[in-house]
């Protein structure tokens, strides 16, 4: 339970809420984090947008994403904070740290063979020629 | 005897060549194009929940999850791209059903 987790936090403020009230939600759910230990990486104003669908008889709403890194106690005590605020249409909580990894084992997976490839190429250019063109083919 | 043997034969013709055609769309199936996966040519590790757009078009008008014969997405892109439409439509980017 160490280690540090990164959460991407994203939620809905009713759209009769006026900037005054949006910054003041959006500073109390920071203050929420940054006293349980955490620590926000990210804070974006998505401003209003139409939902898909109605929620609580509202057709719009404002979002807000806040990018968080912390243990998870955080996120426990600012879910328990938003689910009893109605000012609060919808939360989500997305774990991205994992996600982030994989992707980036992805990466440096292509660079490696990438430059595998430039090497190999280097040596018999003749050779990587013909299978790139078996590849294209291929596909 | 020899007319109805010529017969069989014009008919055999004929089926070959409509196969070797294709005939797009109406000819046999086997002979549609494979489709590669649109994702892996774009070297994409992640699918974002927020990227409405790209999510919309992968969501015809009733709201639901083009499914992979379709969309030609590779197994772990369409895993990917599930998951974020299904995100989307908890934080109510995308509908869960349209009329």
């Amino acid at each position: 339970m160490a280690e540090k987790r990164t959460y991407e936090i994203i939620f809905i403020i009713d759209p009769d809420a006026d900037d005054a009230e949006v910054m003041r939600l959006t500073e109390s759910a920071q203050k929420i984090i940054t006293d349980q230990g955490g620590s926000i990486t990210k804070t974006e104003m998505m401003g209003k947008r139409q939902l898909a669908y109605e929620i609580s008889h509202k057709r719009n709403g404002i979002y807000v994403l806040l990018e968080v890194e912390g243990s998870g106690a955080e996120i426990a005590e600012l879910e328990r904070r938003m689910r009893v605020n109605d000012r609060i249409l919808r939360y989500m909580t997305v774990r991205v740290d994992e996600d982030r990894r994989r992707a980036q084992k992805l990466k440096d997976r292509r660079a490696r063979k990438a430059e595998r490839r430039t090497k190999s190429g280097k040596a018999q250019t003749e050779k990587t020629e013909t299978e790139t063109d078996a590849e294209a083919e291929a596909a | 005897m020899s007319t109805n043997f010529d017969e069989r034969e014009s008919a055999y013709g004929f089926e070959r060549e409509y196969e070797r055609a294709g005939m797009p769309g109406r000819g046999p199936r086997r002979m549609m194009r494979r489709k590669i996966c649109r994702f892996c040519i774009d070297k994409v590790d992640y699918i974002d929940f927020k990227d409405v757009k790209l999510l919309q078009s992968y969501t015809p008008e009733r709201g639901k999850i083009l499914p992979r014969r379709i969309s030609g997405a590779c197994a772990a892109h369409q895993r990917m791209l599930a998951e974020a439409i299904k995100r989307a439509r908890n934080i109510a980017f995308l509908p869960y059903a349209a009329d």
